[in-house]
């Protein structure tokens, strides 16, 4: 990845939007941008893909951070002062407009330096506009390459939804911009149209040479056409790679959830490159600490079928969908749930074996551990964390301590306590969180916003409103995305500990 | 049966609504002072025509209500994208403030205007008159534009900019041509309050200045006025011209429509 300097037509640096109601967007990205280039910002809604973009197209200002553009800061300059066009979500044609004109709208516009004679001295600079016939000449150019000509005198509002597209990409492409940004261009044509025309798109592309900024939350769409894809998550980036290396080497859970297909599940590394995990210990080409807890990521299409006999784990066949070119079949091996994608189908009920290569074992570094939360005790024993509050065993501060009848806590040595207002480290296990539909019984109260499968549980983040605090955790029952609940937390499980070093 | 009683109900509202117009356009067809058919005449509308003081009201009242209309349209139309583009206080403050003159009663409106303008000493002048119809047709420019800029697609500003257009450019030439349909009904709904204005009129005119309702009040004060025929005529051509011009803007309303509603099935 790493080239000249020179290369680099865009760069942000720590780059963040915060909006007026709090929410941050975009939260200190940085990523630079190689002329010519391909670069998809790939994300779910919400992810700040788009509020990133917007701040390239001047449309944003950024609250904190820089916008450099072939070295020089232009988060300051006006969207119609940078060389950079943009095509829109819903292409934002002008309707009262025919399509030349829309086409010409930017050039109409224009002032180019000319040289102008003087006598005898030096040549003289103007800005003079474009004259009819070179803007003729320029709209009839662009019109051929994206295969409209002839529509020059056509409404705007007569137009399908694929030439509207064309429309807009060459109304951009017009001004022979540094760059061209899009936003989720082709998300509002079918199927069949939208792949036309990412090959089109992705041909533009190498014909003109110019970067590319592609905004999409369509994993396969950015996996089709990307040199590099920037894969974000709440304002934040969580990779950006080739899409070979995000495909094939997510960095974590979330990432490999969000593209493709993919079975995660919860294993240990034993070392001497080998993991654990549904049951069995499988050889593996990545390195990690000897015993350390880890996710492990499985494509559906890299595991084998075998017999019941030769393969590695053998589980029972409870469900095949058939997709075209291949089957996608859910095995079950104990509680566990593996999806397979093989092209020869095998019987529902039927018993089979497994096996995975060792490179097709993709090994990541668990993201959570533990919740860990700063807390404090309240008067009535009680620890506020996470904008909830909670039952909880304040005895396990002190070693040997125990609580008097007016709520003071007695240590060992006999010295009365008051903890109100104590600050307290909290650590809470993922398996040692529960939700629940009847939100007051919780301590805190959230909405669900993340479900990630892990072959035998799902892993859910609760995140509550006030300060966004989030409670993630493993559950084998079955929620959805946005499900307002309640938070239970056992008093036995919530782990305190002393701020200070004052521990004993 | 319900459905006998409802066209009876229909029948009877429109009566209560159109006969006295009727009434009104039979009787502007002869020469009577009172509801006594005395011969069919076009007399009054000769008459009408002839009298240079009826004919001078009549220019007053056209210029007055076109002047009104321009000013009013032009600052409506300004403070309906200011307040649109001001989501912050000041656009919900300017909004609400717009919106007070058009529940406001208009004697109070009237009888305040003359008031300030006295103070300056400009009452009873045809800039105070003039002012005074403008203050109450802007709000209903306001109020008919605001909504075009809402159905408007946001990102058309924002095309605009990125295609090189400075906010001015992008105001003339893509936000304009887009509310421009909002800005004609707002002007013709100002002139037609201006043209009906009686209020505003009567506490602000200059002496001896008169506009059609100022006029028409003045005439029915003197019973036995040699004008009522006249007026009859009058108001027989305003109530013509009034229908003519609904049935012209349903007529192209509806072919417009018509054209839209074609242009979404090809999409």
């Amino acid at each position: 990845m790493e080239k000249n300097k020179q290369d680099k037509i865009i760069e942000l640096i720590d780059l963040t939007r915060k909006f007026e109601d709090g929410l941050i967007a975009v939260d200190g990205v940085n990523l630079y941008v190689r002329k010519g280039e391909f670069v998809t910002f790939l994300g779910p809604s919400g992810c700040g893909k788009t509020t990133t973009l917007r701040m390239i197209a001047g449309f944003d200002k950024p609250t904190s951070g820089k916008i450099l553009l072939n070295g020089q800061d232009i988060s300051a300059l006006p969207p119609n002062k940078r060389p950079i066009n943009t095509v829109f979500q819903r292409y934002a044609l002008f309707p009262h407009l025919n399509v030349y004109d829309n086409i010409a709208f930017g050039l109409k516009l224009k002032r180019v330096r000319t040289a102008f004679e003087s006598k005898g001295c030096k040549p003289v600079y103007k800005m003079k506009k474009l004259s009819k016939s070179e803007i003729a000449e320029k709209v009839g150019k662009v019109l051929k390459m994206v295969d409209l000509e002839g529509f020059e005198k056509r409404s705007v509002s007569t137009l399908s939804g694929g030439q509207q597209q064309r429309v807009a990409i060459a109304r951009a492409l017009v001004n022979e911009p540094e760059i061209l940004l899009l936003d989720e261009p082709l998300g509002a044509l079918d199927l069949k149209m939208r792949k036309d025309m990412q090959l089109e798109l992705k041909e533009m592309h190498r014909k003109l040479g110019i970067t590319f900024i592609y905004v999409t939350h369509d994993q396969e769409e950015a996996l089709t056409m990307s040199d590099t894809i920037v894969v974000m998550k709440d304002g934040v980036i969580q990779q950006i790679g080739t899409p070979t290396d995000i495909y094939n080497e997510p960095k974590n859970a979330f990432v490999a959830d969000f593209i493709g297909e993919s079975n995660i599940f919860s294993g240990t590394y034993l070392g001497d490159k080998k993991v654990r995990f549904i049951g069995q210990a499988f050889d593996c080409v990545d390195e990690f600490e000897k015993n350390e807890k880890v996710d492990v990521v499985v494509r559906p299409e890299d595991v084998e079928i075998t017999d019941a006999e030769s393969g590695l784990v053998k589980g029972k066949i409870i469900n095949s969908i058939f997709k075209g070119i291949h089957y996608e079949m859910t095995m079950k091996i104990g509680k566990t749930e593996i999806v397979i994608q093989d092209t020869v189908e095998k019987e529902v009920g039927e018993t089979v074996g497994i096996r995975i290569k060792p490179d097709n074992i993709h090994i990541m570094a668990k993201e959570f551990s533990s919740n860990k939360y700063d807390g404090y005790i309240t008067k009535k024993n009680t620890v506020c964390f996470g904008d909830g509050e909670f039952e909880c065993d304040v005895c396990q501060l002190y070693d040997g301590s125990h609580l008097d009848d007016e709520g003071y806590l007695i240590t060992a040595d006999g010295e009365k306590i008051d903890l109100t207002d104590l600050d307290v480290k909290v650590e809470v296990g993922l398996k040692d969180i529960e939700i629940t539909d009847d939100q007051e019984q919780g301590g805190a109260i959230g909405n669900i916003v993340s479900i990630i499968y892990k072959g035998d549980h799902y892993q859910l983040i609760v995140r509550t409103d006030e300060n966004e605090e989030d409670f993630v955790f493993d559950t084998e029952d079955t929620w959805n995305v946005n499900d307002r609940v309640g938070v239970i937390i056992p008093k036995n499980k919530i782990k305190l500990s002393l701020v200070t070093e004052q521990k004993k | 049966m319900r459905k006998f009683w409802g066209f009876c109900i229909i029948v009877v509202a429109l009566v209560f609504v159109y006969l006295p117009i009727i009434v009104l356009a039979v009787y502007s067809f002869t020469e009577s002072k009172s509801l006594i058919w005395s011969g069919f005449s076009i007399e009054p509308y000769l008459s009408l025509f002839s009298s240079s003081e009826l004919i001078n009201m009549l220019v007053n009242t056209a210029v007055l209500a076109l002047l009104a209309a321009a000013i009013a349209t032009i600052l409506g139309t300004i403070g309906a994208i200011g307040i649109f583009y001001n989501k912050k206080i000041l656009g919900k403050f300017t909004s609400a403030a717009s919106r007070i003159p058009v529940i406001n009663a208009e004697i109070v409106t009237a009888i305040s205007l003359a008031f300030v303008f006295s103070f300056v000493f400009l009452r009873g002048t045809y800039f105070s008159l003039l002012i005074g119809h403008v203050v109450i047709c802007v709000p209903f420019v306001v109020l008919s534009v605001l909504p075009k800029l809402k159905q408007m697609d946001s990102s058309l500003y924002e095309a605009a900019l990125d295609l090189g257009a400075t906010p001015t450019q992008a105001l003339f030439k893509v936000v304009l041509p887009e509310i421009l349909p909002g800005v004609i009904s707002g002007f013709l709904l100002a002139i037609t309050l201006s043209l009906d204005d009686y209020m505003v009129s009567a506490y602000n005119k200059p002496d001896g200045f008169e506009t059609i309702s100022t006029f028409v009040y003045k005439a029915l004060a003197k019973p036995r006025n040699a004008a009522l025929a006249e007026l009859r005529a009058l108001s027989s051509i305003i109530f013509v011209v009034m229908v003519i011009g609904v049935l012209i803007i349903n007529f192209r309303s509806g072919s417009k429509y018509k054209k839209s509603k074609i242009k979404e099935n090809r999409r």
